[in-house]
């Protein structure tokens, strides 16, 4: 990696990153306040693909995969990582070109490098959702996915939003030339007190491992995800109207539920508590919930519903 | 005659859709254009990541004019009858002409279709192609309601003849067809114009795009080859993925790198795999130490740096991906060197099927069917359910949690670390096979007896619980598990008995899975024994093949119910397994037999010869009925065989007849000297020969002999029947005949029932 343009930190490739799509003219957002599994599960990515309101939004997600647990020790794996998310609405017909410029913002120069598009269909069983698109190759690794989504919650996305995700520690060590996710730098490397990830994160992937794999309480995880899907129901069967007379549809406190319980199957799975078949099941309760979420959505202004 | 050229311009599209979506496009225009009354010389399509191509030569310039003449109504016909014909022909009164037909005057209407201008033609044409294009999967994009594989973004579509090229007149959803187009992504991204398809080719080859797939595909290939040579290397070829590889790059640039030394010793097949898999590499092997050391990938572009770079970022993920790979195997080899007892545990909580067990529970049923198979097979019994009980235990390896298609070959490498002799370990590679139809047949007795029982422990379990495959629904691949059975016994010539195994390995179902149940809801312990005495002795008892009702296990059921006149609920039980079992077994053969069929028939054999093979005793035993078909299929195929089947089944249709008339079976007593004519004496003659000649043919199962045997009887029989008068008035005559046509049937019967044969 020669390029002079060349990042040093992880954090100058996020900030890159969020100048890039910002100068493109989108809302660069924050992350969602839940634990998610991937940077799609964020409202401004599930709800805001539904309806026919346009769209742009940038923003990083803390995600969480408690099976990806390695106790700090796997070069690659974790259990709690980043994605940047791009989602714009309708999909412009540079996108491609749009998210190539991205790379060249965080020095990988498709000019040097070998910058691929190779098919990879997206579907996430959860949240009723799926979309046609690429994950994109650099030299030979996955930097990114790519998708056009075409139904999310069930329903055609009319207009097609397109959906970037980079998989941020991947992709930084990659551009920083790092063989362990642990030994890259977060910020400055010559900064007065230079931290590297494994500075802020090696004991909280032993911690949380730990947790998630042997010590997190199944009982109490099975009575959480009950209770959130039938809060989520709830909320969804509530009168659109409320004391006052006022019209106001709870499709985002519902929403939330419908992540919690996601949530909480990730970690029951982690736990090894649900068995093959039992899986597929838990699958069907949560997507019941985030396509009854994503139907009452539509009928509210964010989706672009005529009141 | 003006040439066309259509080109496609898209984001990339999936590489194992290339192929068939050049053959689509080129069918679809050129069918609309021939449709529409155009002719042309030849047409060749191309494909790249980002465009589908067709050039056309040698189109008509246009559709000629038609004529075509319809035939109305009769000139006095009602008016209504008149209007209608007008209305479906467009015409007027006054351009009718009244004609003489052979039943009065008729109103005949001289329809005139205008040829039209190919460009017409060609912008509706392709404006069909591209709405109802047969993509395995379209999507939509941006604002839009068109589909295609990724967003379509330009469109080339030019007519050129001498005189120059014209543009198309096309729009589609946005789109208007033009002349220009884009090279390479990154090193010839502008537009540029062609005049046609030999212009666009040289254009596009500046612009660092090789249209045509297959000389992709060669350039890597000899460039690649060329790569190797250097080294002292040959490349692994594998077609599928070259195939891919070429459809990944529109300029192939090959890079050539090395394998680290710290993962040559990875098994040459995890090598391969992860590499391919992961990485779309080709491997290098080199030919002194027959290990894997090198690999080629293949680059979508030229650098400055000579691909130094995007050799290095492959190295590195590959070196990642190896170093994952050596990890897992090493912690493979030291649990397979302990035994492998976490792993055999850990297969205690994989659920196989919520109503057929575990994985474990799976594995205990298939070692006990092995080990039942195996004398069968000729292997050692010891052997072969050690062999089972290791196969399937990779599964919890950590290697094949990540190239799930290393199951079975990891298998092989962690026994032979276990220590374990070489036939148990290639039993462990070798029993899920074969897997398709040119997937090779085992033949190792273990691999055989192993191989076997997984397969008939998948049919006998679902046939047990009644998840049969229905329409294109096989979700757990069952037609692919009877084939193997098929081919497994057929490819050993192997002389089993289907029925008495399937018995055996639903009735081992009941016993390890059923029966806990009762167990555990309070039944009787003894329900354990009748079931393992029902799956034991189904399998060795002496008796033919046939029903659960047969053997000791039958009569340590009858001694358990006359036992327990008072249990009811241990004798419904029983009768409810017994009754589910026999079912079972039942209907799983008569599957078999249709997969048999599918097969044989394949293999040029007919269905009704198969028909009538299978309604001989003994079609449990797939090799004894495959020979059978074989041989009946060959007498079929000679007039001789076709003229026998006549007679035999005219004798078989008058005795039916006559038997129903008169409700007595003719089997026996045919006398020769009741015989009138000489024609019969000769056929009592023929048969005296023919029967004992059949009889011991078929009993030492040459059936080409018992073939020649009956075919003998074929001149007789026709004779026969052109002299003799079976009905004779005198009854004593005809009930003589009759008898003589069932020795006929008889003879017959000991081949096959050919009743079925049709024709």
């Amino acid at each position: 990696m020669t390029s002079p343009n060349r990042p040093r930190s992880f954090q100058e490739i996020i900030l890159r990153l969020q100048n890039y799509w910002a100068a493109q003219g989108c809302a660069v957002l924050q992350p969602y306040d839940m634990e998610v599994g991937a940077g799609t599960f964020h409202p401004a990515t599930t709800l805001r693909s539904l309806g026919g309101k346009s769209w742009a939004a940038a923003y990083v997600q803390p995600s969480r995969r408690p099976t990806d647990g390695r106790y700090g020790e796997n070069p690659n794996r974790l259990q709690h990582y980043y994605q940047y998310q791009v989602i714009i609405k309708p999909s412009p017909p540079n996108l491609q070109d749009l998210y190539l410029g991205s790379l060249r913002a965080i020095g990988l120069d498709p000019m040097i490098h070998d910058v691929r598009f190779v098919e990879d269909d997206w579907e996430s069983p959860t949240l009723g959702a799926w979309g046609l698109g690429w994950e994109v190759w650099c030299d030979g690794m996955e930097v990114s996915q790519f998708t056009y989504f075409q139904q999310v919650g069930g329903h055609d996305c009319k207009p097609v939003s397109g959906e970037l995700t980079y998989g941020l520690e991947r992709l930084a060590m990659y551009v920083l030339g790092v063989e362990h996710v642990m030994d890259m730098p977060f910020n400055d490397p010559d900064a007065p007190i230079a931290l590297t990830y494994g500075d802020i994160f090696r004991q909280t992937e032993q911690e949380y491992s730990r947790w998630n794999f042997d010590q997190a309480d199944t009982d109490m995880l099975f009575q959480h995800f009950k209770d959130a899907e039938a809060e989520c129901a709830r909320i969804l069967a509530a009168a659109e109207t409320d004391n006052a007379g006022r019209r106001i549809p709870m499709a985002h406190p519902a929403y939330d539920q419908a992540i919690k319980a996601s949530h909480l199957f990730n970690l029951l799975d982690a736990r090894g508590v649900i068995s093959v078949t039992e899986r597929q099941a838990y699958i069907g309760r949560v997507r019941a919930l985030a396509k009854a979420c994503a139907d009452l959505f539509l009928t509210t202004d964010a989706a672009g519903a005529s009141a | 005659m003006p040439d066309l050229l259509i080109e496609l311009f898209s984001e990339e599209i999936p590489a194992r859709m290339q192929a068939r979506a050049r053959e689509d496009l080129k069918r679809l225009v050129t069918d609309g254009l021939v449709e529409a009354g155009l002719t042309y010389a030849s047409a060749g399509a191309f494909s790249t990541p980002r465009r589908l191509t067709l050039t056309i030569e040698g189109l008509s310039a246009g559709s000629p004019t038609t004529r075509e003449e319809r035939k109305g109504p009769r000139t006095d016909a009602p008016e209504k009858a008149l209007e209608g014909f007008l209305r479906s022909t467009g015409l007027t009164r006054d351009q009718l002409e009244a004609r003489d037909d052979k039943k009065g005057q008729v109103w005949f209407a001289t329809i005139e279709k205008p040829g039209r201008p190919a460009d017409q033609i060609v912008a509706e044409v392709l404006d069909g192609t591209i709405r109802n294009f047969p993509w395995p999967k379209s999507m939509r994009w941006g604002a839009g309601a068109m589909r295609w594989v990724r967003p379509l973004h330009s469109i080339i579509c030019l007519l050129s003849d001498d005189s120059g090229a014209t543009v198309v007149p096309l729009t589609i959803e946005g789109i208007t067809a033009g002349d220009s187009t884009r090279g390479h992504r990154f090193m010839a991204p502008d537009a540029f114009s062609v005049t046609g398809f030999d212009d666009y080719a040289a254009k596009l080859r500046r612009a660092r795009v090789m249209l045509d797939p297959a000389e992709r595909e060669a350039a890597i290939r000899q460039q690649a080859e060329n790569l190797a040579f250097a080294r002292g290397w040959d490349i692994v070829p594998d077609d599928a993925l070259m195939t891919e590889v070429a459809g990944l790059v529109e300029w192939p640039v090959p890079l050539m790198g090395v394998i680290e030394d710290r993962f040559l010793d990875l098994p040459p097949e995890v090598l391969q795999t992860s590499m391919k898999e992961h990485q779309k590499f080709f491997s290098a092997k080199n030919p002194k130490t027959g290990r894997i050391e090198g690999f080629v990938t293949v680059a979508n572009i030229e650098t400055p740096d000579d691909g130094a770079t995007i050799l290095a970022g492959n190295q590195r993920v590959l070196a990642a991906r190896l170093s994952d790979a050596a990890f897992f195997y090493e912690n493979d080899l030291r649990e397979a060197k302990s035994g492998m007892d976490t792993w055999a545990q850990g297969l205690n909580s994989v659920t196989f099927h919520n109503k057929l067990g575990s994985q474990a529970d799976r594995i205990a049923r298939i070692a006990a069917l092995s080990r039942d198979i195996a004398p069968l097979v000729g292997a050692d019994p010891d052997q072969a359910e050690l062999a089972a009980k290791l196969a399937k235990l990779d599964l919890r390896s950590a290697m094949v949690g990540e190239f799930p298609e290393l199951q079975g070959t990891m298998g092989r490498y962690y026994a032979l670390a276990a220590g374990h002799p070489e036939a148990v370990a290639d039993a462990a590679r070798d029993h899920y096979s074969p897997l398709g139809p040119s997937d090779a047949v085992p033949t190792a007795p273990v691999s055989v007896a192993v191989a076997l029982a997984d397969k008939i422990d998948t049919l006998t379990g679902f046939w047990a619980i009644d998840e049969k495959p229905t329409g294109s629904k096989d979700p757990f691949a069952l037609r692919r598990a009877a084939l193997g059975t098929i081919r497994l016994t057929s490819g050993n010539n192997l002389r089993l008995s289907l029925e008495k195994i399937f018995l055996f390995a639903t009735g081992s179902l009941f016993s390890l899975s059923r029966a806990e149940q009762y167990l555990q809801r309070g039944g009787d312990q003894r329900i354990r024994d009748f079931l393992n005495g029902l799956c034991a002795d189904n399998l060795h008892s002496g008796a033919s093949t046939g029903s659960i009702d047969e053997g000791p296990a039958a009569k340590s059921a009858a001694l358990l119910e006359s036992a327990n006149r008072n249990d009811q609920n241990l004798s419904d039980y029983v009768t409810m397994v017994r009754a589910i079992v026999s079912k079972a077994s039942a209907d799983l053969l008569a599957f078999l037999h249709d997969r048999l069929k599918v097969h044989l028939r394949d293999q040029g054999i007919r269905h009704d010869i198969i028909d009538a093979v299978l309604a001989q005793p003994g079609n449990d035993d797939l090799v004894l009925v495959v020979n059978r078909a074989t041989a009946l299929n060959d007498m079929m195929a000679t007039e001789n065989g076709r003229n026998l089947t006549q007679g035999l089944k005219r004798a078989s249709n008058i005795l039916t007849q006559a038997e129903e008339k008169d409700g007595v079976e003719y089997s026996f007593g045919a006398d020769v000297k009741f015989a009138e004519t000489d024609e019969e004496r000769a056929l009592f003659a023929a048969l005296d020969t023919a029967e004992p000649a059949i009889r011991q043919a078929t009993a030492s199962e040459d059936f080409p002999a018992a073939m020649t045997a009956i075919a003998a009887l074929r001149a007789p029989i026709d004779a026969f029947f052109e002299a003799v008068q079976v009905n004779s008035d005198n009854q004593i005559v005809r009930r003589n005949r009759l008898n003589l046509l069932s020795r006929i049937r008889e003879a017959g019967r000991q081949i096959a029932d050919f009743t079925r044969i049709e024709g």
